[in-house]
């Protein structure tokens, strides 16, 4: 059954007057438990393409449907309950807020979901524990290593059984060999877990972690399928 | 959605976080308010203090002052006719029911005589019903006897400052002092009642038989003549009864038919204590909007520190947005944060104004009163002003575009 269903999306930005297409009409569908790279140089329309699918934006023509609801026309309060519940996101800068600590950070979206403050601590210390971070959860971000406050982020996104894990770059800040390890943890919760995992990047290295890769290029999809057709491809390139 | 229990936190939290912003952001409500509580207080206390003036004079009192008189057109002045005498007053003790005493009394200014000290004081005619409708008490020596009265006998009471300026300390009873030339007895001294609510000393006086003040004293042309009567009521549900009777006895002593107006004027003490309320009423309300003003200002403190708080925690809306809080989250979490600052300086400010009115009343000795309603109207204000302030920013902050806040460096 699939998750992720994209139909005709176009994206146009209206700035100063001037008329910027960064989706020219993009189609595709990801089933649940799949782990999708989504490829493409900087400008190709990748952001814009992350963007629509975390509900962060809508299309401006197209069908977006998330676990069989349309996207395409909600509002933005019906947006951010979408994300509350769907997706946890995985971001390049970790973005955790600096004045809490791992817990707090951990606990947020449990907040907006409303879970009464008991479940939120056993949830928050049941997804510290997988990203085995549980002893750290009195420490600030600024007190955690890079690695660390990834892994930190990765247990906000788990935390509230969303079946969408949307990662920007999760390995853009860190060195290659704690980017091996976040990279192995998503594997992992993929595999053990059937989270679907979809991943944003330009860096064709994370590519070798997918099941399929979808290259994006020019607001279009270059190409879609398993992830030794798009090395051949990125390599000739 | 989020309870509102944990955004009150997270508001907090953040409060707690920049102490000093937060502090700054405060302190124009705690001024405000300090300033609105304290202002409100002296208001109260002028209030409350003329009120227990008056009630010591007697709430239950009525006044009776000769009245205006009309010539070729040209309306004269109260007591512009000398219509009221001490057979009047007599006639009001004996004949009106619910009158309890009559005061009449005719005074001028003398100078007094005592070996070699004087003192320029008034003289205050008086009758024995003095001690009961103006409420003074005797600190030594005897009151007026009814015989003193009828015979204008030449006995005289101080009152301390007087006693104090003629005899320094020593006992002035049944010495004998000079008024014009006359020589008086000296039969008491009056217990001291302080200032007047409008600053005269009371107790700058010397009573004397109003008899004597009219014979002997100040000669006046209608020899009966007194300048005012004072009644004292039984009880203040008698009030207007007891005018009506006064009123009614003294057209009638008076020979007005009924197409005349009165030549007399009869002023009830409740009247005059409530003009003398509304006017510190006025004036206390006053006092409070100008104090109000500094309330406003830091409203706009709390809006500034507000706004500056929303573009420097861009990113931390983003990533609010991000993990699922909606518009009205973001919204709630900035106008809690910016309630709370204004109602925690509203509470400083209601301590500080409290404090400064103890303050003011024990320094300048200014009575000043805090009322519950004053304290409960400005911290409900400041924190409308939060409020109303945090509007705006908060607005602002809801409006974020997701992607942008978390772009936002």
């Amino acid at each position: 059954m699939a998750l992720i269903e994209v139909k005709d999306v176009r994206k146009v930005y209206r700035m100063d007057g001037v008329e910027f297409e960064a989706l020219k009409g993009v189609s595709f569908s990801i089933e649940k438990g799949e782990f999708v790279i989504i490829m493409g140089p900087s400008g190709s329309g990748k952001s814009t393409l992350m963007h629509i699918l975390g509900a962060l934006d809508v299309p401006t023509s197209g069908s977006y449907l998330l676990d069989d609801r349309e996207i395409t026309d909600m509002t933005r309060d019906e947006l951010a309950r979408v994300r509350n519940a769907k997706i946890g996101f995985i971001f390049q800068g970790f973005n955790l807020l600096p004045r809490m600590n791992a817990m707090e950070n951990v606990e947020l979206p449990m907040l907006y979901a409303g879970l009464p403050a008991a479940e939120r601590k056993r949830k928050a210390e049941e997804a510290l524990e997988l990203v085995g971070l549980l002893d750290w959860a009195d420490h600030r971000p600024n007190q955690l290593s890079g690695g660390q406050q990834q892994r930190v982020a990765i247990a906000r996104a788990l935390v509230n059984d969303a079946p969408l894990l949307l990662a920007d770059e999760p390995t853009g800040s860190l060195d290659s060999k704690t980017g091996a390890q976040v990279m192995e943890m998503l594997v992992s919760l993929n595999e053990k877990r059937g989270i679907t995992v979809v991943l944003v990047t330009h860096d064709s290295n994370i590519a070798s972690y997918g099941k399929r890769v979808i290259g994006v290029l020019d607001g279009l999809i270059s190409s879609d399928g398993s992830k030794e057709k798009v090395e051949s491809r990125v390599g000739a390139e | 959605m989020i309870s509102f229990v944990e955004t009150c936190r997270v508001s907090f939290r953040a409060i707690v976080s920049n102490k000093m912003r937060s502090g700054l952001a405060m302190l124009g409500i705690v001024i405000g308010v300090g300033a609105v509580i304290a202002m409100l207080a002296l208001g109260a206390g002028a209030t409350f203090q003329i009120k227990s003036v008056m009630s010591s004079m007697g709430s239950n009192l009525l006044m009776i002052r000769p009245g205006t008189v009309t010539s070729g057109g040209i309306r004269m002045g109260a007591g512009s006719i000398p219509s009221l005498t001490l057979s009047d007053a007599t006639a009001i003790k004996e004949e009106c029911p619910s009158i309890e005493e009559v005061l009449a009394q005719y005074s001028g200014v003398a100078q007094v005589v005592y070996g070699n000290q004087n003192w320029s004081t008034q003289i205050s005619g008086v009758t024995e019903g003095v001690f009961v409708v103006n409420d003074w008490q005797l600190k030594l020596g005897r009151p007026f006897t009814e015989q003193d009265i009828r015979s204008a006998a030449k006995v005289a009471i101080l009152g301390t400052t007087v006693a104090q300026e003629l005899f320094g300390y020593s006992d002035p009873v049944g010495e004998t002092i000079r008024i014009k030339n006359i020589p008086f007895q000296v039969i008491g001294v009056l217990e001291s009642k302080g200032e007047s609510s409008w600053g005269r000393d009371q107790d700058d006086v010397v009573m004397v038989p109003v008899t004597t003040a009219q014979k002997r004293l100040f000669g006046m042309s209608r020899a009966d003549m007194v300048s005012s009567i004072t009644v004292k009521v039984r009880s203040e549900d008698l009030m207007s009864k007891a005018q009506e009777e006064v009123t009614f006895l003294l057209r009638q002593r008076h020979k007005i038919s009924s197409s005349q107006d009165d030549d007399f004027t009869v002023r009830n003490m409740e009247q005059a204590m409530e003009a003398a309320q509304e006017s510190m009423k006025v004036m206390s309300l006053l006092l409070g909007s100008i104090a109000s003003v500094s309330l406003l200002v830091g409203g706009i403190g709390i809006m500034n520190v507000m706004l500056v708080s929303v573009t420097e925690r861009t990113r931390e809306i983003g990533i609010r947005m991000a993990v699922g809080a909606t518009s009205r989250d973001i919204m709630l979490q900035f106008l809690v944060e910016s309630g709370m600052l204004s109602m925690t300086g509203g509470a400083v400010g209601v301590f500080l104004g409290a404090l400064l009115s103890y303050v003011l009343s024990h320094a300048f000795s200014w009575q000043t009163v805090v009322l519950p309603g004053s304290v409960a109207l400005s911290f409900g204000f400041s924190a409308m002003v939060g409020i109303v302030f945090g509007l705006y920013p908060a607005y602002k902050a809801s409006l974020l575009n997701p992607i942008e806040a978390l772009r936002y460096e």
